[in-house]
């Protein structure tokens, strides 16, 4: 009881910084030490803007046939020529840029938010919960993410959220397994077993002490997955069982360039291009993240 | 005077990092002679574990490196030696035994495999000699030769150390270092492999450089002592005149921060303060900012180590007699 | 320092494993008075820190009575054992992993007050953090750094200030010293003990450096293999052990004096496995003094000298009562 009166009476006080920001600009001085990754962000920095500004940069509509101007080559005015219909490829890959970015990080926020959910129950509970979850996740895992994609699609039938869904579900195991593994690793700290003698409640103890310690791996899964998310939309697309024309999604431009690659070869070509590039950059920016948010280089 | 086995003359290695390059260890000097243990104490990054590493040369490069200074080991300077001739000086002249016997062993071959494995690499002779040697090591650390085959997972703690001890010995070398060889081990078992130690620097004659922050352990083993301090030896002595009686303030207060068990203490008499960071050391004594004795010209001078007794080395100006007679 | 604040009887926490059941910790029964500190030593795996998770229902018991002010707590619901850890604190040994990588030292301490919203308003927490932080002596400039950033030494006085502000009653401390250089352990071993003076706290002291706990201690229990074997007043510890493994543990200490003559008892072997134990007495197959009947039949803890608890059957024919 004297302590409390002591509490009272005592006058000075310490403020709390938010410190967030501080820790963000650590990581992009090492982030910057590495060129590749620094070219990946830019790249990807890019591409956003891209498909925000797409209005702007475009200088056709997408899905305007012209048909005067069917298969031409790049020129002056078509950088990149045009499709069977006389669309500019050019713009059609700038407005594609939406639907990848929507696919990439869409699809991962549904595969990241279950994947969360189902990894850092299954570790942090183990035993029956365990046990279960990961069944249910090598079930899923036991087909080939694409063939998965391909049966939710054929269920569900073609559609922008519909292959987001297809595409984020299909990637749930692998987000599942590394959050089960990094809770494991991360649980098993003393300062879990602090915040559960302060009273802390289990969900508490995961969101606020576990999560924000797997944030690193996470965050690298995650960037690596938006690529993967790309790569697969574009397969479902290509097969046909993504999105419908005339939506110009890069997948489904290499899908109908393809009939004509002997002789027009720029129409699968530049679609094919931007998916590289853009996978390339995701990929090498994975990688410099991994290097910048790994604490044992901290030291 | 030439039976020093080791001699270590103005020894300093730096460590390059991302915040700047800090000397890990300092000016050190030091001499082991034959058939004589050193007590090397000091607390965490006091530079006793870069010592050693340099002394066998293995300061890992980069981030480490040995800037100037002579290791000088039965008269040679190993740090002139090429890759090939510090190869067969480690494990055969100079082993080195590790804190952690957990994982200083491979997990994957037999005990037995593994002390031959260092007798093969150093000695020429058949292979039926090397079993009858490795098994002949066994025994002498207090392990039945029956357990020859057994895989390190098949010890306890204890019994893994001495594994690692008959390593150490098998080819009969001139300096073992020891790292803090009894810290992972319960008292219990401490006490048996320091009675096991301390037999076997009898019967080998062996030097033994005994890495450890533990005052305790010295007593029991040592015949020098050198206490380390941010990277250099602040006192040297023989084990007598060190415990009896300590000089360097630091020294004193280490011995004062031990709660002793045969008197009963109030309060604990401490050293305030931390030790330095080594990246950012105090310009003058290292030890001044936590001196209750400090000062002006301990700010700016490193003091240089005087005799203040025979054979009993401080680095302190204190000790200073011109400084004596000021005051 | 008659008033017990905490009894625990015929403690139990045996844990599943693939070999069988291990006996961490197996029928422990002890007192602790108000305001004392009760030291509890042994080697590693001998169940001392299991014993300290175990009283606090931090790993739930297997069996056995926690009683607090005479109340016992193992059969406390959620909610109301949510309101006891507020007397209920811990300090850990590792002043690395236990404490949050993430959070800065605000957070840090304060996150006991967030997570026990009714104890303090929110403009308060910035008052009593800053409290905390004077009474454990961190400097108020380090608020807001994270933990890798400071030494050893601070980040154990985090980890104080955190089991502090909650202001508790009890406190278990598991090995708060062992991972700190000798001159920082000085300086956490003589806060302790202003602390508890100050705030009138009773401590647990889980370790096994037998020097550090009688210097903190009023009373030590010396466990082995899950079992206590000798407890007693600190003194009597050290100039009367009674129990054969009371008398090699101290004599396996080393003592920093030179010219110290002692007999040392060497114990052979090692702390056998605490998986399906046999019958008898934990300490037989290591025992110098070991008789038949050390074999079957386990020695119970009990009052052999005033205040002097051993479970030995060498004193069996000693009886206080």
């Amino acid at each position: 009881m004297e302590k409390q009166k002591a509490i009272k009476t005592s006058s000075s006080s310490v403020e709390r910084k938010r410190l967030g920001f501080r820790k963000l600009k650590e990581i992009f001085h090492r982030l910057k030490k590495s060129t590749l990754a620094m070219i990946g962000l830019a790249i990807i920095v890019l591409l956003v803007l891209t498909a925000i500004f797409a209005d702007y940069i475009a200088p056709y509509d997408y899905s305007t046939n012209d048909l005067k101007n069917q298969y031409a080559m790049p020129s002056k005015e078509h950088i990149l020529g045009t499709d069977e219909f006389g669309r500019d490829i050019f713009s059609r890959i700038v407005y594609g840029s939406r639907i990848s970015l929507q696919v990439g990080f869409i699809s991962v926020g549904i595969a990241l938010t279950l994947g969360v959910i189902i990894g850092a129950s299954s570790g942090f509970y183990g035993g029956k919960v365990d046990m279960i979850l990961m069944r249910f996740i090598d079930i899923l895992q036991s087909l080939p993410d694409i063939l998965m994609a391909i049966a939710i699609m054929a269920a569900l039938g073609p559609g922008l959220s519909n292959l987001m869904i297809a595409v984020g579900l299909a990637s749930i195991p692998g987000y599942a397994k590394i959050i089960r593994s990094s809770v494991l690793s991360i649980k098993d700290n003393e300062f879990v077993e602090a915040a559960r003698a302060n009273g802390s409640s289990d969900f508490r103890i995961i969101v606020k002490h576990i999560i924000p310690n797997c944030l690193a791996p996470i965050i690298v899964q995650a960037t690596l997955g938006v690529a993967y998310a790309i790569i697969n939309a574009a397969g479902l697309s290509f097969i046909g069982l993504g999105l419908e024309p005339p939506t110009p999604e890069w997948g489904a431009m290499l899908s109908s360039g393809r009939g004509y690659i002997r002789d027009y070869p720029h129409m699968t070509m530049f679609p094919g291009l931007a998916i590289v590039i853009v996978i390339f950059a995701l990929n090498v920016l994975g990688d410099g993240l991994r290097d910048a948010l790994d604490p044992k280089l901290k030291q | 005077m030439n039976d020093n086995l080791l001699e270590i003359k103005n020894l300093s290695i730096e460590y390059v990092t991302e915040d700047g390059r800090f000397k890990a260890v300092n000016d050190l000097n030091l001499k082991i002679r034959v058939g004589e243990t050193l007590g090397f104490v000091g607390e965490t990054g006091a530079g006793k574990t870069t010592t050693a590493l340099g002394i066998m040369r293995l300061v890992p490069n980069p981030p480490g490196r040995i800037v100037q200074g002579e290791i000088i080991f039965e008269g040679e300077n190993l740090l002139e030696k090429n890759i090939k001739e510090m190869t067969s000086t480690r494990g055969n002249k100079i082993s080195m035994i590790f804190q952690d016997p957990m994982t200083s062993l491979n997990p994957i071959m037999t005990v037995g495999k593994q002390i031959e494995e260092v007798i093969k690499l150093h000695q020429d002779i058949p292979k039926n000699e090397i079993t009858i040697r490795a098994e002949k090591m066994l025994e002498t650390v207090g392990i039945r030769k029956e357990r020859f085959n057994d895989f390190p997972h098949q010890f306890s703690g204890g019994m893994k150390q001495r594994v690692v001890i008959a390593m150490a010995l098998a080819c009969n070398p001139k300096l073992i270092i020891a790292d803090e060889p009894t810290t992972a081990l319960d008292v219990t078992i401490q006490a048996q492999v320091l009675e096991l130690m301390k037999e076997l620097k009898e019967k080998f004659n062996t030097s033994i450089l005994l890495i450890t922050h533990d005052l305790g352990v010295v007593a029991e083993i040592c015949d020098y002592v050198a206490i380390m301090y941010a990277g250099s030896a602040i006192e040297y002595a023989n084990i007598e005149r060190l415990f009896n009686n300590p000089l360097h303030p630091y020294t004193v207060g280490l011995f004062n921060s031990i709660p002793s068990l045969d008197e009963d203490v109030d309060k604990l008499t401490v050293i305030s303060g931390t030790p330095p960071d080594p990246s950012h050391l105090p310009m003058g004594c290292r030890f001044h900012p936590r001196c209750p004795h400090v000062m002006e010209k301990c700010k700016e001078n490193f003091p240089q180590a005087i005799e203040v007794e025979e054979g009993h080395f401080v680095s302190c100006f204190l000790y200073n007699k011109e400084t004596v007679k000021e005051e | 320092m008659s008033d017990v604040l905490m009894e625990v009887k015929n403690l139990k926490k045996y844990f599943n494993t693939k070999q069988g059941m291990l006996h961490a910790v197996d029928d422990v029964s002890f007192k602790i008075f108000k305001g004392e500190t009760l030291g509890l030593v042994g080697e590693s795996g001998c169940g001392k820190s299991t014993t300290g998770r175990a009283i606090l229902r931090l790993h739930e018991p297997t069996s056995g009575e926690v009683y607090f002010n005479s109340e016992n707590i193992l059969n406390y619901n959620k909610t109301q054992m949510k309101a006891m850890r507020k007397k209920l604190q811990i300090v850990f040994q590792d002043p690395y992993s236990s404490l949050n990588p993430r959070l800065s030292v605000y957070d840090l301490i304060a996150d006991s007050l967030y997570v026990n919203k009714d104890v303090v308003s929110k403009n308060e927490i910035g008052e009593q953090i800053s409290y905390v932080m004077d009474l454990v002596g961190l400097e108020k400039r380090l608020v807001n750094s994270f933990p890798h950033e400071l030494d050893g030494g601070r980040r154990q006085r985090i980890g104080i200030a955190r089991a502090l502000i909650l202001n508790p009653e009890f406190i278990v401390l598991d090995e708060p010293v062992s991972a700190l250089d000798v001159s920082i352990q000085a300086q956490v071993l003589n806060l302790l003990d202003e602390l508890q003076n100050e705030l009138g706290l009773t401590y647990m002291f889980v370790a096994h450096n037998l020097s550090v706990v009688k210097h903190i201690s009023d009373r030590i229990a010396v466990m082995y293999l899950g079992k206590i074997v000798e407890l007693t007043d600190y003194k009597n510890i050290f100039a009367d052990p009674l129990h054969p493994y009371t008398q090699a543990l101290l004599s396996a200490i080393p003592i920093p004096k030179y010219g110290l003559e002692r007999k040392r008892i060497v114990l052979e072997g090692d702390v056998p496995s605490p998986i399906n134990p046999p019958p008898g007495c934990v300490f037989y197959g290591r025992c110098r003094e070991r008789m038949d009947i050390c074999k079957e039949v386990s020695p119970k803890l009990d009052v052999k000298k005033e205040n002097h608890f051993v479970a030995c059957h060498l004193y069996n024919g000693i009886d206080q009562n």
